[in-house]
Formats: structure tokens, C-alpha cells, sequence
């Protein structure tokens, strides 16, 4: 069939002889491959090597998204709108949610967007293993990236929704003061908390595949545990303390204090907050580091 | 030169049966533990198996290192290992260099990303940096063949083009140390062709390769040595002819030579017994393996009983599928003038340059004629067993071209050419 063809003569030149920066290379990378320790250290230098894959995944990740949709990313703003509506005409108008001195749409929509940035993220890093299985099991890289894409992709979505809460702020001129500078700190302790929770549940999603079944399940009941529809300053203080102990009441009312004014969080609460926060991404790195060995053997 | 991969004392374990666990669900592995708990037996005997075990071999600068071995031999397991896809139970290995491994060509493709999009991603997952890419980018393209369709998401490519654009990603991927899984060899035979030259021009340039492949005519060609795993250990390891010839010998359960040490059970009759059947290079040493331009012989030893006959030695040369490449005897004048008694040596020589490759086996009869009938006394059947490799130099009937040329035999004759 194909007997007439011909193989190009063999000596293809070798473009990149080994060459003295070939040595420095060889020096520079040497594996070592030797069995899974308990605690395994996260090696930063190596993740550190493997950025551009970082970005890689997170671009691809943004250009598949939402290939083959129609209304593209509006999306992102769609969601949460929807959400905040509802809110807004449940909890606003029909049960009077205590917002503060806000007005209930755009203090629901700030609220929303924060919530769905850990509510994504959450779902995309989870799923973030199991997800490339293609990859996990046929070529090595520091699978911490994967977890560490699906936290940074929905940045985005969040970026797109905040030009609309923008507008809102505007529509109901409320103006956020200085503190609007730290508003990034409580979406990184949203990502925190998310890329703790998640390192736990990617890892635990490559044995068990019960995990996608259970995180909508909670996500049901965290934003009234979170503080999204109503102001935490509402409810009882010992209340409150009771609400701190999950780590997204802070950021729900701490990203709302900071764009757009209204109660400053007690400091106290926003403490045991990010301490549980710490805590959860400890434990979930650790676990992640201590299954990563197995996960193509698991998967 | 330089050992730049350095096993020692490699092992896996995995664990088999009882676990259930690792593929139930949450609810399965809870009533599991309960379960284990109240009966009280913590330590239950999980079944276990070494899919490797105590593997140590060691890889030069600029070497070709082929990995054989039977289904299950853990080989998959090692190339695993190596690429760190999954971690050993025990042992050590060093990799001196950038490593990059090639279990499949195109992973990590996404359907919905074009042609370009999939270059990059592909690349950067293979290890490539994004300047390397770049500068390669019309190269691959060009190789591909596919550059009128770069910016069409892949989804919409066929799936030749879709291999095709894969493996130019990898094909343009130099690491140091090329860690190749035989997967590679699958798809048409232009790809193959062109899997195998690029294997081969690897090598040349002076890279390290750990290849490991079932086809051994592919190791034969490309690697300088070889280790045969069987059950998870490293059962041979060396020049590639010979761990190849080992490997066929174990497999086959037919070597290069066979010899009967007493006569009463030996095949034959009153007449004739046959004492040994040899597979002989130039030398007249016996071979497993052996070079296509290397003349080779089929060497029967046999001991005459009684007086009165014309004795003549046959053998008879099968290929790999079990056709008949071609049947010989002895046609001089013995034909006719009878054998006295004692002990013989007859060996047909092959020429070089007439067999095709791969593993040929040999019948071997010892006869009388009584025309026009051929009264076989002394019979071998599947006796011996040799593989015929081509190294792919040029200078055999092949040519340069590195693709599969059907044929029993494959003779190397002269051509002439007029121009009218």
C-alpha cells in the first residue's frame, strides 16, 4: 500500500547538539524519583518552574468556557443577576432581610457576586482532577495547578460581574470610602478558603465520586450560613460568632464593608474567619499532597 | 559518556481484590470500615502484587535503551515510574536532564481549541516552554500538513488529521531524555513510518530514549540495548540482539538450536537419527538473531545406521505467520550414491540479503529418494527459530525506505535500466 514511499535520508542534522548548555542544563535538572513520603513538602521552586502551565490551564480554561454559547460571557453577569433578583424579591421585598442602610438590590448583588466567586471556584477546582484524567494519567506536572486554575478562572466571571455592580453603585449612588482598598483581600481569603476546601475534595473526587453529588447539595444552605441575604449585623452578636466560624461570612460581609460602606466587620469575628480559612487550606494542601501520589492510581 | 538515567531497586506495589474501596463509593468504603472494625480484623489481607520488582538498569548519553517483556511484565508500570506519573513503593532513580515523556501523542488536546491553540497547549504540557513553541510553530505546521485548517477547532479535523497535528507537537518536542511508551506505533502506516524515523533521528542526535515496545522488529533497529522485564523483573539485559533473542526463545519455546543426546528417543528410524538442528551465522557459531545482509545456516547434524542409501538432508523455512518461505535439500551428486554409516554434518547456507524480517522457524527432515517420492526417516518439525532484522543502513533490499515490505522472501536483485 504505501511500499512506494520513501524515508527522508536519515541524518536530519541535530539542530541542538548536546553542547555545553546542554551539561548546565543536565546539572540543573536532575529528578530524583523515590517513594511517597507521609508529609510531602510543596516544592515552590518546581511550581514556580511550571507557571507558564499555570497559565496555560487558566487560559484554556477561559477560552472554552463559554464556546458555543450564544449570549457568551453575559453569562457571568446573567447568574448572579438572576440570583440577586430572586433575593431581592424574596428576602428584600416579602420578608424584610435586614441590609443595613443599603438598598437591598445592590446589597444583595455585592453579596451575590462574592458568594458565587467561592461557589465556582469551589465547584471547578473540586472537579479539577477528575477532570483530566487524560493528563493526570499520562504525563507528569505539579497537579497542585489544576485546583490552582479552577480558583483563578473565575476571577474573571467576577471581574465582568463587578463592571455591573459598578453601574448599580452608581444607579443607587452608593460610593465605597478608602476600605474599597482592601476589598482584594477578601476575595483572596473567598480563594483561600476555596482552594482549601477544594485541594480536599479533588483529592478525596479521584476515589470517591460522590463529591460532585454532595458540594451542590451544601451549596444549597452555605449562603445562609454566609451571610448573603441579610446583614450580619442583623442577627444576634452571638450569632454572629456562631456565623464567623465559616470563613465566607467574612468575605460576604467584609467585601460588602469595603465597596460598599455600611457596618466594618468586627475584628474579632473577621479573625476567627481567616484563622479557619488557614486552617481548611492547611489541611487541604496536606491531604492533597499526601493522595497526590496515588492519584493516577486511583483515579 | 555519561549515565544520565539511573534505576536501582525499583518497585510497585499495587493492592488487588479486598480494596474495594478505591473504586466504590463513600457509602461502600464507610460500611467497609464499620464492618472491619466490629469483626475486629484491622489488618485485613489485602491482595498484593509487585508490579515491578527490584528493577535496576542504567542509561548512557545519547543511548537508546529498549524495554521488552510479555503482556503484564510491567512495563507500563516502569514507564510510569519514570515519568513520575505515579510514584514507587520502593527503590530510587536519578534523571540527569529534562525529561519528557510520550505515553500517547495529543494529550491534553481540546476538541473546542483550534489547531494553534492545541499547539501551544499541547506543547506546554509536554514540557515545552512558550519560546519554544513559537519558534518551532511553522515547523509543526509544515509537518502536519494540516495548515490550511491551524485556526479550525480540532473538533472538526479527521481523525488523520488530528493524529497527524498531534504527533507533529510531538515530534518537534527535544528534550534530553525521551521517555516513548509504543503507543506510538499505532495509527496508519505512513505514521508509523514516520514515528519510527523520528525515534531513529532522536537517537542519532545524540538523546537519551527509553523506549519501550512489543514490536521487536522496532527495538531491533532503533535500540542499542535492551532489558526484557517478565513478571516484574529485569530477567535479561544487554545488546538488543541478544536480549531479543532470549525473549523469542523464552516465548516460542524454540531457540537457535535444538540437539538430541540420546540416540533411542532422538526423531528418526533403523536408518538415520537426527543428533542436532542449529540456526549458524558466517562463523558457525549459533544465532537467535541475525543481520538480513549476513548469510545464515540451517545446520543438521544426523548419524547414518545402515549402509545402502542415498541420504538426503531437507529443510523446509517458515515465517512468522507459519507460511513456507521455501523448502531445500541437497541436490548434488549424493543424490544418487549411497550414505555409508557414521556421523554428518550438512548445513544450507541462506543466502545474505533474500529473507524478509522477522522471525522465521525451520523444518528439518532427513529423506531417501525414491522418485518421484521423497520418503522422509528423520524428521524435526518447528525445530529451530532465528529473527532476521534489517538495521536500516541502506544497503539492503529495503533501501532507505523504512516502511513494511510484504513477501515471504525479500531478495536484493539487479535492476537495469534503459532509457528508450
Amino acid at each position: 500500500m504505501t511500499e512506494t514511499k520513501v524515508k527522508p535520508p536519515r541524518a536530519s542534522a541535530p539542530e541542538t547538539s548536546p553542547t555545553r548548555s546542554t551539561e548546565l542544563d543536565r546539572a540543573r535538572y536532575v529528578t530524583v524519583i523515590r517513594p511517597a513520603t507521609q508529609m510531602p513538602r510543596i516544592d515552590l521552586r518546581e511550581l514556580w518552574r511550571y507557571r507558564e502551565l499555570l497559565g496555560i490551564f487558566v487560559w484554556r480554561d477561559l477560552k472554552v468556557r463559554y464556546k458555543q454559547t450564544v449570549i457568551g460571557g453575559a453569562w457571568a453577569i446573567f447568574q448572579p443577576a438572576l440570583t440577586a433578583l430572586v433575593y431581592t424579591l424574596v428576602f428584600g421585598r416579602f420578608a424584610k432581610f435586614p441590609s443595613g442602610r443599603l438598598p437591598y438590590p445592590v446589597f444583595a448583588f455585592a453579596g451575590v457576586l462574592a458568594w458565587q466567586y467561592f461557589s465556582a471556584s469551589l465547584n471547578i477546582a473540586s472537579a479539577s482532577i477528575v477532570g483530566n484524567v487524560p493528563l493526570v494519567t499520562k504525563v507528569y506536572f505539579p497537579r497542585l495547578l489544576l485546583p490552582l486554575a479552577g480558583v483563578v478562572v473565575p476571577l474573571i466571571d467576577l471581574c465582568l460581574a463587578g463592571f455591573v455592580l459598578v453601574a448599580m453603585m452608581a444607579w443607587y449612588s452608593t460610593w465605597p470610602g478608602a476600605a474599597v482598598l482592601v476589598a482584594p483581600f477578601f476575595i483572596l481569603l473567598a480563594l483561600v478558603a476555596a482552594l482549601g476546601a477544594a485541594l480536599a475534595l479533588s483529592a478525596l473526587n479521584t476515589r470517591y465520586r460522590d463529591v460532585p453529588y454532595a458540594i451542590p447539595a451544601f451549596m444549597q444552605v452555605l449562603p445562609f450560613l454566609s451571610a448573603v441575604p441579610f446583614a450580619l449585623d442583623g442577627v444576634p452578636l452571638r450569632w454572629q460568632w456562631v456565623l464567623s466560624i465559616n470563613p465566607m461570612t467574612a468575605v460576604v460581609s467584609g467585601w460588602r464593608w469595603a465597596v460598599l460602606g455600611g457596618p466594618q466587620p468586627i475584628l474579632g469575628q473577621l479573625g476567627l474567619s481567616v484563622g479557619v480559612a488557614i486552617l481548611v487550606f492547611i489541611g487541604g494542601l496536606a491531604y492533597f499532597r499526601r493522595s497526590e501520589p496515588r492519584f493516577a492510581d486511583t483515579i | 559518556m555519561t549515565v544520565v538515567v539511573a534505576a536501582e531497586g525499583l518497585s510497585k506495589r499495587y493492592r488487588i481484590g479486598q480494596h474495594k474501596a478505591a473504586y466504590g463509593t463513600l457509602r461502600d468504603s464507610v460500611v467497609h470500615q464499620v464492618r472491619r472494625f466490629r469483626s475486629g480484623h484491622l489488618h485485613e489481607p489485602a491482595e498484593e502484587i509487585w508490579a515491578i520488582k527490584d528493577v535496576s538498569f542504567e542509561a548512557r548519553d545519547g543511548e537508546v535503551l529498549g524495554v521488552i517483556g510479555p503482556n503484564g511484565a510491567g512495563k507500563s508500570t516502569l514507564l510510569k515510574i519514570l515519568t513520575r506519573i505515579t510514584t514507587p513503593t520502593a527503590g530510587r532513580a536519578e534523571i540527569r536532564g529534562r525529561v519528557g515523556s510520550l505515553l500517547e501523542v495529543g494529550t491534553g488536546f481540546h476538541p473546542e481549541l483550534t489547531g494553534r491553540e492545541n499547539i501551544y497547549l499541547n506543547g506546554s504540557i509536554l514540557g515545552m516552554k512558550r519560546s519554544e513553541i513559537s519558534r518551532n510553530f511553522d515547523a509543526i505546521v509544515d509537518f502536519s500538513g494540516v495548515a490550511k485548517f491551524i485556526d479550525t477547532p480540532v473538533k472538526r479535523y479527521s481523525s488523520g488529521m488530528f493524529v497527524r497535528l498531534a504527533f507533529s507537537v510531538a515530534a518537534h518536542f527535544e528534550p534530553e531524555i525521551m521517555i516513548v511508551d509504543e503507543v506510538l506505533a499505532v495509527g496508519d502506516a505512513d505514521f508509523q513510518r514516520r514515528s519510527m524515523g523520528r525515534m531513529e533521528s532522536i537517537g542519532d542526535s545524540g538523546r537519551t530514549v527509553i523506549f519501550v515496545s512489543h514490536n521487536l522488529q522496532g527495538i531491533l533497529q532503533l535500540c542499542d540495548r535492551a532489558i526484557l522485564l517478565e513478571k516484574g523483573h529485569v530477567v535479561r539485559s544487554g545488546a538488543t540482539p541478544d536480549v531479543v533473542a532470549y525473549y523469542e526463545q523464552q516465548t516460542i519455546g524454540m531457540g537457535p538450536e535444538v540437539a538430541w543426546t540420546d540416540p533411542a528417543t532422538a526423531p528418526g528410524d533403523e536408518l538415520v537419527r537426527l543428533e542436532s538442528v542449529r540456526i549458524v551465522d558466517e562463523d558457525g557459531s549459533s544465532t537467535s538473531t541475525a543481520d538480513v545482509r549476513r548469510p545464515l545456516g540451517i545446520e543438521i547434524a544426523f548419524c547414518v545406521l545402515a549402509d545402502g542409501r542415498p541420504i538426503v538432508p531437507k529443510a523446509r523455512v517458515l515465517d512468522q505467520h507459519g507460511a513456507i518461505c521455501f523448502n531445500v535439500m541437497d541436490v548434488s551428486s549424493r543424490w544418487h550414491e549411497p550414505t555409508p554409516p557414521g556421523e554428518y554434518v550438512a548445513t544450507a547456507w541462506i543466502p545474505p540479503n533474500l529473507l524478509n524480517e522477522g522471525r522465521i522457524s525451520v523444518d528439518v527432515d532427513v529423506v531417501t529418494v525414491a522418485s518421484p517420492k521423497l520418503i522422509p526417516h528423520a524428521s524435526a518439525y518447528q525445530a529451530v527459530a532465528c529473527h532476521v532484522y534489517d538495521t536500516g543502513e541502506g544497503d539492503s533490499a529495503r533501501g532507505l525506505f523504512s516502511g513494511q515490505l510484504r513477501g515471504a522472501v525479500r531478495p536484493l536483485l539487479d535492476w537495469t535500466l534503459e532509457e528508450r
